[in-house]
């Protein structure tokens, strides 16, 4: 995972609340058991101007030229909502996403980003709001992992995240190799657990 | 050990906890992980790609339900037009890693959440985790499950644990009884009505109360599953002797000598007196009416004959959902005349669900022009509905009826609604193009959908009683 620890962009405003996984990648533009090749059908619903086209709909956001190489996205409440799929995040950090700022996350979604190497970042609605104003003039946004801060003009939006989220996003971290190094309190765990529970355990 | 009254989440999270990391997150032991074709094939082949194996394939299951097709004689292969490779690419990892596996031909087979208590692979204090934001079903159990990414899912395979913070818990209270005809799926609306689809953003939700507890254990999954639409970490509900009765037998659950020690370990998963949750609500179940969505969100829902808020075109977000639904703002949706009708999906697909839609499709048929659809959530459920003669019901009625599958709760490029179809459905979710292009979904109970079937518009089971 490339880490993240400053970033400045433009920062693309896509206001809506209850952004769901379906809108940011559609079922139908999922096409191979594969984490790559989804950008193309980001937001698919939204950007093309028919259902499975191509053709693009230059009323949308993403495809005003302002937009172009933006790695900061604004969202609504709720962003990520619906289905689980990590395809949605897979098919933002294809196409260029680093963060994604808004007032509130669907869990899953928070979490998928994490490990993915995009920051889900909560501001207040004001604050989400005070930064899309700033898109169209090319106001670049900075976004600072380490002080948790972000900043635009001499606006500064603190922000909280977890201390292991924004570890693992700042180091790139991969999770799995940082919990197998905890391998053997994972087994004694198990191996303790049998005895109090062992309806849980099945034989491998 | 934490001291003082706990709450029944923090009582088997805490059961769980392998250690506290310096960052303050927690290493939680996950004692079943599901997959299905969709995510689950991607976790295992990005495990694989890294060299990675199975830590303890027994306590994983796969199954296929959300890209397989449903039509009779179905095979490998799919009207999606790269299902095949989902499902090939899944079946083979889980062989390699000894991962039990429901194919399409096993008896087994059906949507993750139908079938996991159905073979007693979720039980109660147990954590289970799958790649699909409807896990929350299975806390209907009294253990805690929720929806994961396909990359946390490649953690558990490989660590059989998740990395976590413990999220916060919230109570919501049901006490009273439900009206005649009112059922859980009505309830769950009218609760994502009244929070809100962010409403319990990032919280284990327990239902409780009496109208909870008098909740047989396939209404309590309902509940359960719609829980997700309101944003939350998991949902829960305390095990009682419904639970153990339902699981009793179930092939992976608990037998003879150790079932009785299970139970007796089960019996003190509830939240303790006093205990204080971070979040309370409380509702009243004669309240809720039977409920039906008009727009975009769960959340847009209302009492069935109810209006579409009136000021909805003020609403951003209601404004563009009006748009799409093409109802009217002061107008209910009842009496709106239906393209099609759809009872299926993890919510509503159960023996229960078909048993209570075929009682009143019984003797009527659906009205002309109405495409009508009854998928079962697992082939045991179909079998058991073709040995009571309801296939037949649904059959006579107008009603296609299908292989177990997911189907067209959502539309994965493949089957779908037509374009602008207005659809009555036992489902989910009514996002925007979610069961076909621009597709007009309304959520509600199996019983409304089979009497909207019958009337061919969006109608109460009262209104074709007559």
């Amino acid at each position: 995972m490339t880490p993240l620890v400053t970033l400045e962009s433009r920062a693309v405003p896509l206001l809506r609340d209850n952004i769901d996984t379906d809108a940011i990648i559609p079922s139908r533009e999922m096409r191979s058991v594969s984490k790559d090749g989804l950008a193309d059908g980001l937001f698919a619903g939204w950007r093309y101007t028919a259902i499975g086209g191509r053709e693009i709909d230059p009323t949308f956001v993403l495809n005003q030229p302002e937009s172009k190489g933006a790695q900061i996205l604004l969202g609504g409440s709720n962003f990520g909502c619906g289905s689980s799929r990590e395809h949605a995040v897979w098919a933002l950090a294809e196409y260029g996403f680093r963060v994604v700022i808004a007032p509130s996350f669907s869990p899953i979604f928070q979490g998928n980003c994490i490990r993915n190497g995009i920051a889900p970042i909560v501001l207040p609605r004001e604050a989400v709001e005070q930064i899309a104003a700033g898109f169209a003039d090319g106001t670049p946004v900075t976004i600072d992992m380490p002080s948790c801060e972000v900043r635009m003009g001499l606006a500064v939006f603190p922000f909280s995240m977890e201390d292991e989220a924004r570890t693992m996003l700042i180091e790139g971290a991969d999770a799995i190799e940082l919990t197998l190094r905890h391998r053997a309190e994972i087994e004694g765990f198990f191996a303790r657990d049998a005895a109090v529970r062992p309806w849980i355990y099945l034989a491998d | 050990m934490t001291e003082g009254p706990l709450t029944l989440a923090e009582k088997i999270w805490s059961a769980h906890r392998v250690m506290t990391l310096e960052s303050g997150a927690e290493v939680i032991a996950i004692d079943r992980l599901l997959l299905h074709e969709r995510t689950g094939g991607v976790a295992l082949k990005s495990l694989e790609e890294a060299g990675r194996t199975v830590m303890h394939p027994s306590r994983v299951f796969a199954t296929m339900d959300h890209i397989v097709d449903t039509f009779p004689g179905r095979t490998d292969k799919t009207l999606m037009p790269t299902g095949t490779a989902f499902i090939v690419s899944t079946r083979e990892s889980a062989k390699r890693h000894g991962i039990t596996l429901f194919d399409i031909d096993d008896p087994r087979q059906g949507i993750v959440h139908v079938v996991s208590p159905e073979q007693g692979i979720i039980l109660p204090g147990a954590i289970l985790v799958c790649p699909d934001s409807h896990t929350c079903t299975q806390g209907a159990f009294g253990g805690l499950a929720w929806g994961i990414g396909s990359s946390e899912a490649e953690h558990v395979l490989a660590t059989m644990t998740l990395r976590m913070n413990r999220p916060p818990d919230m109570r919501v209270t049901i006490d009273g009884v439900l009206g005649e005809g009112v059922t859980a799926k009505d309830l769950a609306l009218h609760l994502i009505a009244a929070l809100g689809s962010n409403g319990a953003k990032g919280h284990i939700i327990e239902f409780a109360g009496s109208a909870v507890r008098a909740l047989d254990m396939e209404a309590r999954m309902t509940l359960c599953n719609m829980a997700t639409e309101m944003a939350c970490a998991g949902a829960v509900i305390a095990p009682d002797d419904k639970t153990f009765d339902w699981l009793e037998g179930r092939p992976y659950a608990p037998k003879g000598e150790v079932r009785e020690q299970a139970i007796a370990a089960w019996r003190a998963l509830y939240s303790d007196e006093g205990v204080v949750f971070a979040t309370e609500h409380r509702f009243d179940a004669a309240e809720v009416r039977p409920m039906v969505t008009w727009g975009n969100s769960p959340q847009h829902a209302a009492p069935l004959g109810a209006p579409v808020p009136a000021d909805a075109l003020s609403k951003a977000d209601q404004q563009r959902a009006v748009e799409y639904m093409a109802v009217t703002p002061g107008e209910p949706v009842a009496g709106l005349p239906i393209d099609a009708a759809f009872i299926g999906s993890c919510t509503n697909s159960r023996i229960s669900d078909l048993r209570r839609a075929a009682a009143i499709l019984k003797g009527r048929k659906v009205a002309e022009g109405v495409k009508a659809i009854c998928v079962p959530g697992s082939t045991q459920v179909k079998a058991a509905a073709e040995a009571e003669g309801l296939h037949e019901v649904f059959l006579e009625a107008g009603f296609e009826w299908r292989e177990a599958g997911c189907s067209m709760c959502f539309f994965a490029g493949g089957e779908s609604f037509a374009p602008e179809a207005r659809v009555i459905s036992s489902t989910n979710r009514n996002f925007e193009s979610r069961q076909g292009p621009n597709t007009r979904t309304h959520l509600a109970s199996p019983e409304t959908v089979a009497a909207s079937a019958i009337a061919g518009r969006i109608a109460l089971v009262s209104e074709i009683a007559a």
